[in-house]
């Protein structure tokens, strides 16, 4: 093996489908399996929770003798601002209203590129908000407070 | 004729004003996203779902078909132009048309791009007119088994054709359905999987995940692996092929065609397969190989045919037996069940404007596309210039006010972000999220046909082998597993699907 087994894309394959087959096991067990004439609501979840482990199990065999590496790079930056982008965007909905909500979302989601120019970003972040106020509330009649409090 | 009834009914749907409308606006985005690289017809498709939500079945369908295909027709361009594929299927035909751009010939290769996808597209809609109601005809006889065995079929063919390790594409599709569990049981009533959360009562939004993977999770993919962009754009030329072009350029077509449609009634298959395959094979059965590469015209003539050709064919399982074969038709599908319309062989029967207005629609769109493609050439390619970093932040936008106007809730939202993260963990290690999303979409309904197969059956299992159509699904199910894990077939297919 020419590289750690943390670098297995394989390995954390396997080991992702059995830690999320295992956890559907776990918490199908509270559900009725029931029998085959009179299936319960655990009866499916359950059976594929055990088919789901058996692949990861299989996967992660296959992984430590011929596993790939993991390919391809992650821009962190990316993989962490445009979650958090649309994360903000759910919570100020709730607190501030549609500009403020969709301003900031433009905003975090630009600065996850790896060309920021504030000035530019600005301007889009303008652009945007506006054009989506013009077609979802004022176009869709979509009925969302513009800033809330008013 | 039946047949010619049912299609000037189509056509009668298809032609209305709305209906134009929005076969129109498919159409536009189709060829520009498809022209833009780094977004896709999927992650486009399910960004505007939710758009569609108070637009008719029918208008919404056609709009959101006309985006699948237009995207076909937008990518040959750039490809031909800049050499740039728009279309993951469009990589083919950089190969040779970029090279006949190059001597000056784009204009031709451009024509035989668009008159080849054009006549895939005719054909295919005779096809799907001919073949579709028989096929539905014989599945209205399907009880629960061969229900049931019909979709253990369609996602065992999806994750073996599929793009990636056959074992992790069929553990995607357990994992895919067991997210479609999440929610209330019918049958009994109880929520499982649903963690307490309000907004899971329901089940894990269908928009939410397609969303989520398909249009977040290519943002972050694309912002991971940014491609060099050089635009230069080769001068057009004329516009006419001449007539040495079209005789070398027809027998290509043909093939192009039946393949694309051959491959397109197959789950799993995409057009990148068929655009592949058809040039391998133009390349096997050309007099004078050493061309290809060079700027032959069977190298576009044919993977063009082939790539409409199978989109194409693609709707047909969907359309008349409710199944999936491709990531892209399960989200149509799931268009169908927000729309309230349960697919299956009985939308020709209690739907017939969804489903003849559809195939009439889809000729109509090819029509518009021809004439969009060829004449507006130049403003396509100036569109290219538009940087991605202006370009991602609009479809995060649209993406969250999608989502959001689901439910209005947030937590959809705080979900989609989830399954952000969640898709490109998938990518990185190996697993692709298309068999998942068949998984996610098939999932309810494949429990609901054991439950009921199982209760007619008395609760004996071998009711799936004893009744001969399920039997038969289940026999092509085993025989397409064990043909592909021979180390033969295993190699070749990881050639092709890498």
């Amino acid at each position: 093996m020419k590289f750690p087994l943390s670098r297995n894309k394989d390995f954390w394959a396997g080991v992702m489908l059995i830690a999320i087959g295992a956890g559907a096991l776990f918490i199908a067990r509270d559900y009725r399996f029931g029998s085959a004439l009179r299936m319960g609501p655990g009866f499916f979840p359950t059976i594929l929770s055990v088919i789901l482990i058996a692949f990861g199990v299989c996967i992660t065999a296959v992984s430590l003798r011929s596993g790939e590496k993991i390919k391809g790079n992650l821009s962190l930056r990316a993989f962490l601002l445009l979650p958090l982008s649309l994360l903000l965007f759910g919570v100020l909905m709730d607190l501030a209203g549609f500009i403020p909500a969709l301003a900031v979302l433009v905003f975090v989601s630009a600065a996850s590129g790896k060309e920021f120019k504030a000035t530019e970003v600005l301007l889009l972040t303008t652009v945007l908000t506006a054009a989506s106020v013009a077609l979802f509330i004022w176009g869709l009649g979509l009925p969302y407070p513009l800033i809330k409090g008013f | 004729m039946e047949l010619f009834n049912n299609l000037v009914f189509g056509f009668g749907v298809a032609l209305s004003l709305q209906n134009l409308l929005y076969c129109l606006i498919g159409c536009l985005v189709g060829t520009l996203i498809g022209v833009l690289p780094g977004i896709g017809p999927m992650a486009t498709i399910a960004m505007l779902l939710p758009l569609t939500y108070n637009v008719p079945p029918v208008a919404a369908m056609i709009m959101l078909a006309g985006i699948y295909y237009g995207a076909m027709y937008g990518g040959s361009t750039t490809s031909i132009l800049v050499n740039l594929p728009g279309e993951t299927a469009s990589v083919i035909t950089c190969i040779d048309g970029y090279q006949m751009a190059k001597q000056g010939r784009a204009g031709a290769a451009l024509a035989i791009a668009a008159g080849g996808s054009f006549f895939a597209g005719t054909v295919c809609t005779l096809i799907v007119a001919m073949f579709g109601p028989p096929l539905a005809n014989m599945a209205l006889q399907f009880g629960s088994p061969e229900y049931f065995s019909l979709m253990l079929m369609g996602l065992v063919t999806a994750a073996v054709l599929a793009q990636g390790d056959m074992l992790k594409s069929l553990a995607m599709v357990v994992l895919g359905l067991l997210l479609g569990i999440v929610g209330s049981d019918v049958d009994s009533g109880i929520k499982r999987f649903c963690f307490g959360v309000f907004e899971l009562a329901d089940g894990i939004g269908f928009v939410i995940i397609a969303v989520g993977v398909f249009a977040v999770g290519e943002i972050i993919s694309n912002l991971s692996d940014p491609e060099e962009r050089v635009v230069f754009t080769s001068n057009v030329g004329s516009l006419y092929p001449t007539r040495q072009d079209l005789k070398q350029s027809v027998t290509p077509i043909l093939r192009g065609t039946v393949l694309g449609a051959f491959l397109g009634i197959l789950p799993g298959t995409t057009p990148s397969i068929a655009t592949f395959a058809s040039y391998m094979i133009e390349k096997k059965v050309a007099k004078d190989p050493s061309r290809f590469g060079h700027g032959a015209i069977e190298g576009v003539a044919a993977p063009e045919a082939a790539n409409n050709a199978d989109a194409q064919c693609k709707f047909i399982p969907m359309l008349t037996l409710g199944i999936p074969a491709s990531g892209t038709m399960a989200l149509m599908l799931g268009a169908l069940m927000i729309h309230g319309i349960t697919p299956g062989p009985g939308v020709m029967t209690s739907k017939p404007d969804l489903f003849w207005g559809m195939i009439a629609s889809m000729w109509v769109g090819n029509l518009m596309l021809v004439i969009l493609n060829l004449p507006l050439i130049g403003m396509w390619v100036s569109l290219l210039k538009v940087p991605y970093r202006l370009l991602f932040p609009a479809i995060m936008v649209f993406s969250a006010i999608g989502i959001y106007s689901t439910n209005n809730a947030s937590f959809d939202v705080y979900l989609a972000a989830l399954f952000g993260v969640l898709g490109i963990a998938w990518r990185m290690f190996g697993c692709s999220p298309v068999p998942m999303l068949l998984g996610f979409v098939l999932g309810p309904m494949m429990e609901e046909n054991l439950r009921r197969a199982l209760q007619v059956s008395n609760g004996d299992p071998s009711v799936f082998v004893t009744r001969p159509i399920s039997l038969a699904f289940i026999v092509v199910s085993v025989l397409i597993l064990v043909v592909m894990m021979l180390p033969a077939v295993k190699k070749r297919r990881g050639d092709i699907a890498g």
